[in-house]
């Protein structure tokens, strides 16, 4: 930081102004990704970073936006550093802007490290491969998309449905079995209302976890291109939890579809050949910069779990946000809105959700043995039951076999029983899998195909009562 | 290098993402590598235009300067190829991770410069040539025991020849001198265990041979169905969630080739921390030793700088040509294709090249083509006529699992097998996924040959029945969704029973199944037979008037469906009884 003052350059010689991009002039020494402080000709000041640098002429994208940006009387101030955040373990309990800044009326936090907010890619030597499972509480996920520490496994959401509330019920009830550790929580906001806001929020503080909370919080009436910059703070505040202090770390990034927006927004004004429906090409790599900072490290006890919420457009899952977004994570709870219609929480498709971690977190010792089996008869009764509503549509439900018809009244009864929970109820790993067994157990016993034999005589209703008598 | 020459290099002049562009780089070659700023970062040149260069740089640009300099080195991207690769667990440049991590930490930082190969290990280098005869490009000077399955060939290298007046025995380390070669000209040359090779040109060999042998990779719906083979080429489309990452995983793990290259290009950290983590555990079925023993593995994951991983494809087939040169079979497997694509598309964009489809530049056709052809059967240099290969297996990430975008379509016009993955079969849990209907080899005639002489006489036979019953299902399944199965006649029910058995009960395969993960060729053979037993036994139940509710429900299926998890070693003699009880459960009611 010694060479800040001696490198710090002031010029007032703005070019153009296009979009959220001002182009200046003259300016010596300039590093690609340097952080530039502006100041508007009304005095107002903002913040910057180079997006290409050349001989004499600097691209930089503002992220308050360039509106007052004049080409005269706009000093531009190169601060000879790329953007850092401050990081220390007070940051606990606070809550900055998208930029990092402190918006909660409490003092500036005393850093203990200032930390390049892109970060490193971890060395995929150094990893450690997530298996502990983490305990939400939620069927749909505990049973069927098990969530493993160090996983980044996003939401798959649409406009009018309640991936806050899943998020927020996540974020209240994560917890690995068998210990007393608690997850800290981060939380990024990008372009999401202050109504949104204000819920997680609301609910963060009811349960008396905000001292366990960083929020960085960019609001849909906020610069929107100050959102390309505010996950990567986040992470950057969960990787110093972490990675430095031990802790377990689980991010919640909302709405990642806002921050692509910006990313858009700025690609356009710089000119760049598109890739599909105007995103640029690199979008995928730029997703995997952040999405890929979740993880663990070997021989560090901390981890940092990634929840990024989406909504798709059109709930077309195919695309391009949510279709590079599921290339990367590992996995994905898409929401549905058949079953949100039906009054269904938490309404999570099943069948269209994926965890890639499941089976390194679940089974003997970390669930219980018989949680594979269940879980995959579970899908596949399910997934044969709705089969069936598809055949009942077209030919009535009297042509169904008896065999068919008891697989058509599971699928009612599982999204009534198994999915279907309160926004409070938090229910362990066993509840949930007895239930599982407990709609199972409507089936003849020979269909159960996809769970041991032993595990079948253990937990299959029919059997334990046997057993009672 | 003289630094104050004219041709050492120029300056930066302007920065954006992973390009560069300096000043003054007149006399610098096309591909040739650059070190940019201070930090040295690597790079290669890809456009010149008068005295500048534009550079695509391997490493995180940030805090670059314009007036840094750029110095060249004269030489284009190339590997360092040599003993200590095998088992080794490289980034897409060749820098060993591992050793990065002992270095530097957790996190990979810029501008690291490690070496390729371990320089200060000894290897016992035993001499297999005779000295004082001589010796061409490609002949076999010596061995050095790589690992307990690999005997690295150290050959003579492309270029060199001429009588060989000495040759080291012992141990030595990589850049020692194994041996001298002199030149008809006199000039003697030392040559050491390892080489350079500039990965964008494919290794040279004498003679590239039509493939004839299956690559048996113990999963049977590619060995039965869609096979490939020793030396072709295959794409795995689908889009995310169709498992072609573990089928890429179950490929490296059981296929029989005696070096498998895994290229995990632009895809999840923690997938190749999985395969770190597990290749070293688990046994090779055809060796008895570890996975790791015969694996070399590269990794450019998708927040590892984007340059990089445009050339970790490169990485991967050049190392997998070297061993073929050895005279061995190798298998690579690039996870995926389409983010190498989708690098040179970012370069492509930044070189403001006039686009192609969907903003791929125009040389995206020839350069899928170029990669793919790199694959092959060949004999290769030096006097004794060695065989070897290399099987290409590349996944291809169709945005929203739509095959009509320019990678699929460029791939698919020049691989042989085509391995369809299914987002609706994904969703029902029938993995691997693979489309039956949609996916095709044209290796077929020449996999059928192979196995007819190897495994079964009517092997053709059984699998063009297995097909057509799988075909007939789909054509029933579309009078079902209009008159319900119950309407069928009985034959065409039994027909729906088999194809189902044949679907479920030897399609699927499970990856997470001890057993049931490999699946040996007569293992498969015996399986598809006995589903063809019960297939011709239950016609003609049927026709002997047998009702066809009841053959639904002999309770030999629950045997047959439960043969994937027989072991191996009592395969033979279960099937046997399964046939048995076939024949007296489908027997024709007595007395007729």
């Amino acid at each position: 930081m010694n060479d800040v003052a001696v490198k710090t350059r002031e010029y007032t010689t703005v070019r153009e102004v296009t979009g959220p991009l001002i182009i200046v002039e003259g300016g010596e020494k300039v590093a690609f990704g340097e952080v530039v402080s502006i100041q508007t000709p009304d005095g107002e000041r903002r913040t910057g970073q180079v997006l290409e640098s050349r001989k004499g002429v600097a691209v930089i994208q503002v992220f308050e936006g360039t509106r007052g940006i004049s080409t005269k009387g706009t000093r531009v101030r190169f601060t000879g550093d790329i953007m850092r955040l401050p990081v220390s373990g007070d940051m606990l309990g606070r809550i900055f802007d998208g930029l990092g800044r402190p918006i909660d009326g409490a003092p500036p936090i005393i850093p203990e490290d200032m930390l390049d907010v892109n970060g490193s890619a971890i060395n995929p030597a150094a990893r450690a491969y997530p298996n502990e499972f983490i305990q939400t509480g939620i069927s749909t996920i505990d049973g069927m998309n098990t969530l493993v520490r160090g996983q980044k496994l996003p939401i798959f959401s649409g406009a009018g449905m309640p991936h806050n509330k899943l998020a927020a019920q996540i974020a209240r009830q994560a917890k690995v079995r068998g210990t007393e550790e608690q997850f800290s929580v981060v939380f990024a906001a990008m372009g999401i209302t202050r109504e949104e806001s204000r819920f997680f929020m609301d609910n963060f503080e009811q349960t008396g976890a905000l001292e366990r909370i960083v929020a960085f919080i960019n609001l849909a009436d906020d610069p929107a291109i100050e959102r390309i910059i505010t996950p990567r703070m986040a992470l950057t505040a969960a990787e110093f939890l972490a990675f430095e202090c031990d802790m377990h770390v689980l991010v919640i990034l909302t709405d990642m579809t806002n921050y692509c927006e910006a990313l858009r927004e700025v690609s356009a004004a710089r000119e760049e050949v598109p890739s599909r429906r105007g995103y640029p090409g690199y979008m995928y790599t730029d997703l995997a910069s952040n999405y890929e900072r979740a993880g663990r490290i070997r021989g560090k006890k901390g981890s940092i779990t990634q929840i990024p919420i989406l909504s798709m457009p059109d709930d077309d899952i195919t695309h391009p946000i949510p279709d590079l977004t599921g290339y990367i994570t590992e996995g994905q709870f898409v929401l549905s809105r058949e079953l949100h219609h039906k009054g269904i929480y938490a309404p999570v498709d099943v069948l269209a959700s994926l965890s890639r971690l499941m089976n390194e977190g679940i089974g003997h010792g970390k669930t219980r043995e018989d949680h594979s089996g269940v879980s995959n008869q579970l899908y596949s009764a399910y997934a044969e039951g709705k089969d069936m509503r598809g055949i009942v549509a077209v030919i009535g439900e009297e042509a169904l076999t008896e065999r068919d018809r008891k697989y058509l009244i599971f699928a009612d009864r599982f999204e009534e029983e198994f999915v279907n929970q309160g926004t409070n109820e938090d229910r362990s790993i066993e509840d949930t899998l007895d239930i599982g067994w407990n709609l199972l157990s409507m089936l003849p016993e020979g269909e159960l195909k996809r769970i041991d034999d032993a595990h079948v005589k253990k937990y299959h209703p029919g059997h334990r009562k046997k057993r009672v008598e | 290098m003289k630094l104050n020459d004219n041709n050492a290099g120029g300056i930066i002049n302007k920065i954006a993402g992973p390009l560069v562009v300096a000043d003054g780089m007149r006399g610098c070659r096309m591909y040739e590598v650059v070190l940019v700023g201070e930090e040295k970062l690597m790079g290669e040149t890809i456009r010149l235009d008068g005295d500048q260069a534009y550079i695509q740089v391997y490493e995180n640009t940030t805090g670059l300067i314009p007036g840094e300099m750029v110095t060249r080195t004269g030489s284009p991207l190339s590997l360092e190829l040599g003993p200590g690769m095998v088992g080794n667990f490289y980034d897409g440049i060749q820098r060993p991770l591992r050793v990065i991590k002992d270095l530097l930490g957790e996190y990979i930082t810029k501008g690291v410069s490690v070496p390729s190969l371990d320089e200060g290990k000894k290897w016992r280098f035993t001499p297999t040539h005779d000295e004082g005869v001589g010796a061409i490009q490609g002949d076999v000077l010596g061995t050095v025991q790589e690992s307990k399955v690999i005997t690295h060939k150290i050959m003579v290298p492309s270029g060199f020849g001429g009588k060989l007046t000495k040759l080291n025995d012992g141990s030595m380390r990589v850049h020692d001198t194994v041996a001298v070669i002199t030149a008809e000209n006199g000039e003697e040359k030392n040559i050491t265990m390892s080489h350079n090779w500039p990965v964008r040109i494919g290794r040279q060999y004498k003679e590239k041979l039509a493939p004839y042998i299956p690559l048996i990779t113990g999963q049977r719906v590619y060995d039965t169905f869609f096979p490939v083979l020793k030396g072709g080429t295959v794409a795995i489309p689908g889009g995310f969630g169709t498992g072609k990452t573990v089928s890429q995983h179950q490929l490296s793990k059981w296929a029989d080739a005696d070096v498998i290259v895994y290229v995990g290009c632009g895809e999840r950290g923690n997938e190749m921390t999985e395969v770190l983590d597990t290749f070293p555990e688990l046994d090779d079925p055809h060796t008895g030793e570890k996975l790791m023993e015969r694996s070399v593995i590269i990794a450019n994951t998708s927040n590892m700088p984007v340059a990089a991983r445009e050339a970790s494809v490169y990485t991967g087939i050049t190392i997998a040509e070297y061993y073929r040169d050895m005279g061995y079979n190798v298998a690579v497997m690039a996870d995926s294709t389409s983010r190498w694509a989708e690098a040179m598309r970012e370069i492509s964009g930044r070189l403001e090249e006039m686009p192609g489809e969907e903003g791929y530049p125009a040389y995206l056709a020839a350069r899928i083509a170029d990669f793919y052809e790199r694959a092959g059967l060949v004999r290769t240099l030096g006097k004794e006529d060695r065989v070897g290969s290399v099987t290409v297996i590349g996944a291809v990430s169709p945005p929203g699992g739509d095959l009509s975008e320019p990678v699929s379509q460029n791939t698919l016009r020049v691989v042989s097998v085509f391995w369809a993955l299914d987002a609706a079969l994904a969703d029902r849990r029938h993995f691997p996924s693979v489309n039956w209907l949609r996916s095709y080899s044209l290796y077929l005639d020449k996999s059928n040959e192979w196995l007819e002489e190897n495994v079964a006489s009517d092997f053709k036979e059984i699998r063009r029945k297995l097909m057509a019953t799988l075909q007939e299902e789909s054509e029933l399944q579309e009078i079902i969704q209009l008159v319900g199965k119950d309407s069928l006649p009985a034959g065409d029910r039994v027909k729906l029973e088999v194809a189902q058995m044949i679907r479920e009960d030897l399609l699927q395969q499970n990856a997470y199944h001890e057993i049931d993960s490999y699946c040996p060729m007569e293992k498969q053979y015996l399986m598809a037979k006995t589903i063809i037993e019960f297939s011709d036994r239950a016609s003609a139940a049927v026709e002997a008037g047998i009702d066809v509710e009841k053959i639904e429900q002999v309770p030999v299926k629950d045997e047959i469906a439960r043969m994937k998890y027989v072991p191996h070693d009592r395969i033979k003699q279960k099937q046997a009884e399964i046939v048995e009880q076939i024949k007296k459960q489908l027997a024709p009611p007595e007395g007729e």
